[in-house]
């Protein structure tokens, strides 16, 4: 099924009698919803932009690309930096926004700028009822009624099937530039990165990825060299500076986690208190690349390290397996936690007809 | 205002209730006498106004629950309450239900630097959330104008916003988790000092939801390092349409102030003779604060000082230090407090699309004249937050009506623009009735079904957010 507007997506999945799995682009599907394939590309196309408000209104199956290119002509960007994973979880296609909505999808720049659902202000779906919703709007502050977009944000599909998505906007900046620091182990290079993110420098993105530490500032030319001068100062020791291109290149790596891309074995994302990063990834050992300060981990293991990364991992964050047996988007949670979601499911999609067996 | 007549059957069984609460809960933790339940008849939206039938005020997360248990067990309604600072109603009570108060638990419960989080009850108020912090360098960034009176219960209720949101977000973007309380007693915990939902982001629709979810008891807030310095300048302009193009200027420029604010005429002259601010006469004025070290603070402020005298300005002045800095807020910070010197008013706060800014403006000035109510118009410029407020005299019979119904006007006409009925207030009772106008049949049942999951019963702050008659058939009674 390839629906060319909302009423035929709402005719599509009211009419439906069997499961659907809602694709965008594929590119970042993880978890195994089986049925009938609903496919969102045909609900292209920017609705408005607003260079001047920061404000962009697009069809759920917009290419990522093209509205990244859109936007770079007026040099804005969507400040969450939604990275590319086709690399880390072997897929191919094109990334489309709603997917990246549906996945929170949300990159190194999260630690200043807020993830995916932060820079979403509005939505419309279709429910699993075959419903039409909408949600939130086109404007930066809004409180009326509940915030369902945020319910949307990282809800992959299992409640609705995203027909539009609106976005709060960023000015690309005039210059950016990363500090490396070379030389420290694990635990001093991840301190590191954990006392510049409390410093008032405002870093955009804290990543250690190869036993280097990475931080990233962005702005104008003058209040980069300056703030780069006051964490290098600061954090005293081996470091080198890339800038501009070199630096994009750099976080694109980090972004994408090319260093684990390609590699056998099962992949977590886990989500930490940042200083237990260091700790939680020695005691499982396997290979990692911190994002965040280390509050962002991705984890290379062998099959069946599960429960010791549990038990490592011990009340200061979560894990979720998205490559490997049993893969799955979400981290599981508390029985009465766990109960709400499956209440909105049923709430949302009675049928249970969307992305089944995802949640 | 229509409220639901109470629940005869509750009033009746009034002192049962209260036995069973006493029963769970320390002696002074319950209020039950009419001289003293009289202060949480209200909340800042003061012309509406209910006594309770008891008021709770817990100082434990069991305390909290333990008391929800019996209310849900007797089917009464709970109406949950930070400091009563909402201008929505969103804290006002009924008849027939039970006030539960946070503002005994105000305890910070751990404070973590190096991650950058604290954790506190939810009673504590917002500036005193900063205050724990800010000797080490921290803040917590969300600023609303209330926040020396206003809980953080209450800010993640209404998903509260402040001037600074424009580059620090509001309080949904600063919230990393909860302990909540369902109705039914059930405690639970959303979201975390790691900050990410393990599934579905529930606690992103508990931000917002207006008490109508759970108690939120504690919570996990980002804190952030505090800038170096900031700075704010002061621009004056002869109209609204030229003040409107510059901050459109500024934001196509890639510069990001941490708030712009813009006041009409009505609004400075009033702030001009209540402040003594030093403002200049104009149609309209902006405030521009921008932050950073010396250095990035004055290549910041000589961009922005090159696109306002590009637009002609009245006035341009640079604040040379902290006391002018000081002069400059001090109009807009005492603009409610201008206003309501000259008269009784009503604040309003719907958004508007940036681009829409002169003609809502011209639209609230024809509309004025037409209701003969005085409005001054302050407005967080940088992401189209208005805050019309309308004078008028409550002792004079009729003023009101005519007031919200030239409120509700112009909440109608911020949606047709393509805006909002409220950026940060929130709905509570004040635009419970204008929700249609947002929102289809559709989009309010998804709203509702939301409740429906948390709150079978529809017992928790049940007569708000949502038209009367769309909840009918949800609520009890
Ligand atoms: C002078 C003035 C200026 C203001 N300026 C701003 C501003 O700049 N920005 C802004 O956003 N708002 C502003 N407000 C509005 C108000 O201060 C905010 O809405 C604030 O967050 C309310 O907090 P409170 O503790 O007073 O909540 P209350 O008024 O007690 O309650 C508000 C709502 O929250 C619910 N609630 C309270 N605590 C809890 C809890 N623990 N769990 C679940 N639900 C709960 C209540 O049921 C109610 O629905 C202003 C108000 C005034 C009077």
């Amino acid at each position: 099924m390839r629906p060319a507007s909302e009423a035929e997506l709402a005719e599509a999945v009211a009419g439906s009698v069997g499961p659907l799995v809602i694709r965008g682009g594929a590119t970042r599907f993880v978890g195994g919803a089986e049925g009938e394939v609903l496919q969102t590309s045909g609900l292209a196309g920017v609705v408005l932009y607003e260079p001047a408000a920061l404000t962009l209104v697009v069809r759920a199956g917009t290419p990522l690309a093209e509205v990244e290119a859109l936007l770079a002509s007026e040099r804005q960007r969507l400040a969450f930096e939604p990275p590319d994973l086709r690399g880390l979880l072997g897929r191919e296609g094109v990334s489309t926004i709603g997917g990246v909505a549906a996945a929170n999808a949300s990159g190194p720049r999260r630690v200043q700028a807020g993830a995916c659902r932060d820079a979403m202000i509005g939505v419309r779906f279709v429910t699993g009822r075959g419903e039409v919703v909408k949600n939130g709007g086109r404007v930066m502050k809004n409180v009326t009624g509940y915030d369902l977009v945020k319910l949307m944000a990282g809800s992959h599909g299992v409640l609705g099937v995203l027909s539009e998505v609106s976005f709060k906007l960023q000015a690309m900046p005039e210059a950016e530039a990363t500090l490396v620091l070379e030389g420290l182990d694990d635990a001093a290079g991840l301190a590191a990165l954990r006392r510049a993110l409390g410093s008032p420098f405002d870093v955009s993105g804290a990543a250690r990825v190869a036993g280097r530490s990475l931080l990233r500032v962005e702005g104008m030319a003058g209040s980069v060299s300056y703030r780069l001068g006051r964490l290098r100062q600061m954090l005293a020791g081996d470091a080198t500076v890339l800038e501009g291109t070199a630096s994009a290149a750099l976080w694109r790596e980090v972004r994408e986690v090319t260093a684990l891309a390609g590699r056998p074995g099962d992949l977590w994302r886990l989500a930490l208190v940042p200083s237990a990063a260091a700790e939680v990834a020695a005691a499982v050992g396997g290979e990692a690349v911190f994002d965040r300060g280390g509050g962002l981990v991705w984890l290379l293991l062998p099959e069946g390290q599960g429960e010791a990364l549990r038990t490592a991992i011990a009340g200061r964050g979560q894990a979720a397996l998205i490559r490997g047996a049993g893969a799955s988007p979400f981290a599981p949670e508390a029985a009465e936690v766990a109960a709400l979601s499956a209440g909105l499911k049923a709430a949302f999609d009675p049928r249970g007809i969307l992305n089944r067996g995802l949640i | 205002m229509d409220m639901p007549s109470p629940d005869a059957s509750i009033l009746a069984r009034k002192a049962r209730i209260l036995a069973r609460l006493a029963a769970v809960l320390p002696k002074d933790a319950l209020i039950g006498d009419e001289a003293e339940t009289r202060a949480y008849e209200c909340d800042a939206l003061s012309a509406y106004r209910c006594l309770p039938l008891a008021v709770v005020l817990p100082r434990t997360t069991a305390e909290v629950s333990a008391a929800l248990r019996v209310c849900h067990e007797e089917g009464v309604p709970v109406v949950p309450r930070g400091a009563g600072t909402s201008l929505a109603g969103g804290a006002m009570p009924t008849a027939d239900s039970v006030i539960l108060g946070l503002a005994r638990m105000t305890a910070v419960l751990e404070t973590d630097y190096d991650n950058r989080f604290v954790h506190v009850e939810t009673g504590r108020t917002n500036l005193s959330v900063t205050g724990a912090v800010e000797a080490e360098g921290f803040f917590y960034a969300p600023d609303p104008s209330s926040q020396l009176a206003c809980a953080i219960g209450g800010n993640i209720a209404m998903n509260s916003g402040g001037a600074h949101c424009l580059k620090y977000g509001v309080t949904t973007n600063n919230l990393l988790g909860v302990r909540l309380v369902r109705m039914d007693g059930t405690v639970i915990t959303l979201g975390g000092p790691w900050g990410e939902p393990s599934g579905l982001d529930l606690l992103g629709v508990v931000c917002g939801s207006e008490g109508q979810l759970g108690v939120v008891t504690e919570a996990w807030l980002r804190i952030l390092p505090k800038p170096e310095g900031a700075r704010p300048v002061l621009a004056g302009f002869s109209s609204n349409e030229v003040a409107g193009a510059c901050v459109a200027d500024i934001i196509r420029a890639g510069i990001l102030p941490v708030a712009i604010e813009f006041m009409d005429r009505p609004c400075i002259r009033a702030c001009e003779a209540f402040a003594r601010a030093g403002y200049p006469e104009c149609e309209a004025l902006l405030i521009i604060e921008v932050e950073g070290s010396e250095a990035e603070i004055a290549e910041q402020l000589g961009r922005i000082r090159q696109i306002v005298l590009a637009h002609d300005p009245v006035e341009f002045r640079e604040a040379g230090d902290e006391d002018e800095a000081r002069r400059i807020w001090l109009g807009r910070k005492s603009a409610f407090g201008a206003m309501g010197q000259i008269n009784d008013y009503m604040c309003l706060d719907g958004t508007i699309p940036v681009s829409a800014l002169p003609l809502v403006l011209r639209r609230i000035g024809e509309m004025s004249r037409d209701f003969g109510l005085e409005v001054g118009n302050v407005f967080h410029a940088g992401d189209g937050n208005m805050h019309p407020l309308i004078l008028y005299d409550a002792n004079r019979p009729g003023d009101l009506e005519r007031c919200e119904a030239f409120g509700a006007e112009i909440l109608k006409l911020c949606v047709e623009v393509g805006g909002c009925l409220t950026g940060e207030h929130g709905v509570g009772i004040e635009k419970r009735d204008l929700m249609g106008v947002q929102f289809s049949a559709a989009d309010l049942e998804a709203q509702m079904r939301v409740k429906d999951v948390f709150d079978p019963g529809w017992l928790l702050n049940p007569a708000k957010v949502f038209p009367l008659a769309a909840s009918a058939g949800r609520r009890a009674g």
